[in-house]
Order: structure tokens, then C-alpha cells, then sequence
């Protein structure tokens, strides 16, 4: 039952790790754009919902109506007036911007909030379970998460399938230069991407924090979690990045659980492991397209 | 009058100059083939007429406005659309998306899917295929549908016939009076002079980045066009 339950916690777990890969396998999917800072920008989302639930004394939660539109706003303007320079064939500038920039959030949000630890108090919904059996109970609050990310990235697919600026969305993907002769300004499109990947970004770190405590240095571990996840999904497949999220989830709660009865492995090592295995075996991913 | 004026236009890719002072003007309704050896600049000038290559010098002029200073996904409000080389469609979209997207920039007029269908019959069982399963002539076709959708003023067509069964060139062709008969003004870069003459009101040959002759296929006599195309002096 142990691990049924440490089954069960993972896949709840997965719902933020999915969230939280969303923009990056967006990105990398319609512009090729590695954004090593992504798990600062999950951290700096959740710093400023304690900033902004503090001031308006609100709950976090409440505090998602500025946060998010704030992030998406942010991240149009660095993508129009900053990382477009640095998209190409050659995706080592936007890993150098990136990386650059990831060090930027860290230290600034350092010198503002100094390094303690902190947490977002949602109130009494982050105790609030759903009990399955004697040995199992669903949290209310993971459970929210895992339905918010589906819709999201459900969303996202919906949006991308079938509307008029998801089609142009992947026409840019696929080529930029003949998009252009659509009629398509592939320069705002990024943008509205980047826009897009900060607003899931910011959604994924407030729910962080209030799932768990956080300091300015926590987002490179974050990164690897969600690259690990969108590279299991497959690049480019939003359903694939759910999947890797929730496989990566259940690695964390299963590895922890191992640790805990055997003292054998632990989760990042147990994520890592399945990381490297899927690497070898299927090198696109579970979903992924297989190389045009 | 004049639909397009292009004057002492220069163009090229980074420091490799491929157009030289070209001048060429096109009439509004008619059709102007534009012949040349590979590497004679055709492709350049259409892309640059797009917007997809810079100019480095010179003016166009389209419909009284200055079109260089328009960026290139702006042009296709104002009327151009182009089918480009190697027809480029859209591998995550399939047929029928790859039309719709050709209606991107919200241009008014007549062209529809259903329109482009009924110029190119054979769209019609693929419209939900994807796009890169298609043969050449195939995808020529949407090709030539997407530039349609944006209902253009005036079409750019590069290397139609390049990779197609004669018998495709000819289906392909059948459908341009089609398009000329809304009033597009159409623009069309050909190898095959046969096909360039048989459907142009002008010819304009290129060479070397230059207009090396120009005229209207019944002034010009083949030996004076081969020998542009070739750039091989006038025996007499």
C-alpha cells in the first residue's frame, strides 16, 4: 500500500512538474528556444506572489490574477526587445541570454528577499484531503494543480490545433522566412510565445510555493526537473511534456520511498536514472515526433 | 498603368550582390514572365519584392507606395503574395490548413478554399491530408491556393515548372487564367522559355543580375532570347 500510495503522490506531483515544463516545451517547440532560466522565472513568479498577496493581503491564490498577467507581459517585452536577437539555427545564444538572465533573477532576488527560506499560506486548502482508503488520501491542493495543468496544456493544444494564431504558431515552427510571405509577423509571434511560457511559468511557482518552502538559488534544480520532463515527453509534444512531468513525479515519490524502506536511491537519482534510460532507448521522447 | 516600378534596384544576401541597377515595370492585369540561366538574380528579385531579401539600393514602387520601407509580413496587406521556390508548404499542417494560412493576413476578396478547389480539382480528395505526403504537381497546387487565399493584387510565381512532369506544368498552367481573370497581375519566374512566351504579355530576360532584354514575346524572336539567356553576343 506503501507504494501504491507513493504512486499516487507522484502523479499529483507530476501535475506541477508538468505545469511548470509547459513554457519550456512550448518555447523549445515553436522557436528552438532553450531557456536555461526558466526555473529562476518559476522562483521569481513565486516571490512575487508573496510580494503581491502581502500588499494587497490577499490569498496567494488570489494573488495569481496580477502575477500571472504581470509574467506574461514580461515575457513579451524580453522577447521582442531581447531573446529575439538571439534565436537562430544555432541555439547557443539563447542558452548564453538565458543563463545570463538566470543569474540576473537569482542574485537580485537574493538582495531583495535575502535567502531564508519562505512559503506561500493559502489557507486551510493546503491541508484539505480527499481519503481513498485508510492509507491513501489525495490532497485537495496537488489535486487542483494536476486539473489545472491538463487544462492548460489541453488548452494549449486546443489553441495550437485549431485556431487561426495556433496554425500560425506552426507555420513559424516549421519556417519563419515563408511565414513571413503569409503574412505572419513571426517576431510578435514569439513574443505571444514567451508571453504564453511565462504566464504557465508563474502559475507553476505560485503553486510551488504554496506546496512547498522556496529560496532565490532553487531554480536550477527546477530547470533539470523540467527539462528531464519535457525531453521524456518528447520535444514538441504538450501531452508528452504531461506525461514526462507525471513519470518524473512518480520517480521523485517512489525514489524517496526507497530511500526511506531500503536506504537505496533517492527520487532526483531515481528521475534522473529513468531520464537517462528513455534518453537511450527512445533518444524523441515517449510522444515525440520522430525527426522531420 | 504601372502596377510595379522597380528602379535601379540592387539586392543580395550578405556581401554577395545578386541584382545590379534591374529596372522593370508592370503593368496592372498583365502577366510578366521574367527567364534567365540559374543564377541569373529571378529568384532574388522575387524574394526581394517580397520582402524576404533586403534591398541594398535602388526604389520599388507598388501601386503608388514605396515598398521598401513595408516589412515583409506587412506586404501581403498591401496585395503581394508569393509562391516560392520549392513550394515550401507547411510539414504541420496539413492541405487544407495550409490554404487557410495563405488567408492569414485577412486581405478581402473572392478566393476560398472551395474557390481554390474548383481551379485545382484534385485538392479536393487531399484537403485533410498532411502536406508533406503530396506529389510535386501536389503540392504546387496548394502552393499556388495558399498565395491565392490572400487574395493578392499581384502573385509572385518562382520556378513553377522546376521538378514537375510536363504533363503537371501544363495542368498547373491551365489554372493561371483562372487567376489573371480576377485582375491579379502575376509575376512568374520560368526556365522552360516555351512556357515563359506562351503565357506572358512580357518577357524580361535576366543575366547576371542584369535585364539583359525585354519586350513582349511577339517582338522578341527566339534566337535573340536564347541568345540573352545565354549571354552569348549577337552573331550579326
Amino acid at each position: 500500500m506503501i507504494w501504491v500510495n507513493a504512486i499516487v503522490q507522484g502523479v499529483l506531483l507530476g501535475g506541477l512538474f508538468a505545469l511548470f515544463a509547459t513554457g519550456l516545451s512550448l518555447a523549445f517547440g515553436v522557436m528552438r528556444f532553450v531557456n536555461l532560466a526558466h526555473g529562476d522565472l518559476a522562483i521569481l513568479g513565486a516571490y512575487f506572489g508573496v510580494t503581491t498577496s502581502d500588499a494587497l493581503g490577499v490569498n496567494p491564490l488570489l494573488s495569481l490574477f496580477i502575477v500571472v498577467p504581470a509574467m506574461a507581459a514580461l515575457g513579451y517585452v524580453l522577447q521582442r526587445y531581447a531573446f529575439n536577437y538571439a534565436i537562430g539555427d544555432d541555439p547557443l545564444p539563447s542558452i548564453l541570454v538565458t543563463f545570463g538572465l538566470g543569474i540576473v533573477i537569482q542574485n537580485a532576488l537574493l538582495e531583495r528577499y535575502s535567502a531564508d527560506s519562505q512559503g506561500l499560506d493559502a489557507g486551510s486548502i493546503e491541508t484539505s484531503s480527499i481519503e481513498l482508503t485508510d492509507d491513501i488520501a489525495i490532497g485537495t491542493f496537488p489535486l487542483i494543480i494536476l486539473g489545472v495543468a491538463i487544462l492548460v496544456l489541453g488548452g494549449l493544444g486546443l489553441f495550437l490545433a485549431r485556431t487561426r494564431m495556433g496554425r500560425a504558431f506552426r507555420a513559424t515552427s516549421d519556417d519563419p522566412i515563408t511565414a513571413r510571405l503569409m503574412g505572419i509577423n513571426d517576431r510578435n509571434i514569439y513574443g505571444v510565445v514567451m508571453a504564453i511560457a511565462f504566464a504557465t511559468v508563474a502559475l507553476a511557482g505560485v503553486f510551488l510555493g504554496i506546496r512547498q518552502t522556496f529560496g532565490p538559488s532553487d531554480g536550477p534544480a527546477l530547470l533539470l526537473i523540467g527539462f528531464e520532463a519535457v525531453v521524456i515527453g518528447g520535444l514538441g509534444s504538450l501531452w508528452g511534456t504531461l506525461l514526462g512531468g507525471v513519470i518524473i513525479g512518480i520517480a521523485q515519490t517512489v525514489g524517496n520511498q526507497l530511500d526511506v524502506e531500503f536506504g537505496f536511491l533517492n527520487g532526483p537519482l531515481l528521475g534522473h536514472i529513468i531520464f537517462l534510460v528513455v534518453l537511450l532507448v527512445r533518444p524523441n521522447g515517449l510522444l515525440g515526433r520522430r525527426s522531420r | 498603368m504601372s502596377l510595379l516600378e522597380v528602379r535601379e534596384l540592387s539586392a543580395g544576401y550578405g556581401d554577395f550582390q545578386a541584382l545590379f541597377d534591374l529596372d522593370i515595370t508592370v503593368d496592372e492585369g498583365k502577366t510578366l514572365a521574367i527567364i534567365g540561366a540559374n543564377g541569373a538574380g529571378k529568384t532574388t528579385l522575387l524574394r526581394a519584392l517580397a520582402g524576404v531579401v533586403p534591398a541594398m539600393s535602388g526604389s520599388v514602387r507598388f501601386d503608388g507606395e514605396d515598398l521598401l520601407a513595408i516589412p515583409a509580413h506587412k506586404r501581403v496587406e498591401r496585395g503581394i503574395s508569393m509562391v516560392p521556390e520549392g513550394r515550401q508548404l507547411f510539414p504541420s499542417l496539413n492541405v487544407r490548413e495550409n490554404l487557410q494560412i495563405g488567408a492569414y493576413s485577412g486581405r478581402p476578396g473572392e478566393w476560398t478554399v472551395d474557390r481554390v478547389v474548383e481551379i485545382f480539382p484534385l485538392l479536393e480528395r487531399l484537403l485533410d491530408r498532411p502536406s508533406d505526403v503530396l506529389s510535386g504537381g501536389e503540392k504546387q497546387a496548394v502552393a499556388i491556393g495558399r498565395a491565392l487565399m490572400s487574395n493578392p493584387h499581384l502573385m509572385l510565381l518562382d520556378e513553377v515548372s522546376l521538378g514537375l512532369a510536363p504533363v503537371v506544368v501544363k495542368q498547373v498552367y491551365a489554372a493561371l487564367p483562372a487567376i489573371t481573370g480576377t485582375g491579379t497581375t502575376v509575376l512568374v519566374v520560368e526556365q522552360d522559355i516555351a512556357q515563359a512566351t506562351a503565357v506572358a504579355d512580357d518577357l524580361v530576360c535576366l543575366l547576371e543580375g542584369r535585364v539583359r532584354l525585354q519586350g513582349t514575346p511577339a517582338e522578341l524572336t527566339r534566337e535573340q532570347i536564347t541568345s540573352a539567356y545565354f549571354g552569348i553576343e549577337a552573331a550579326s
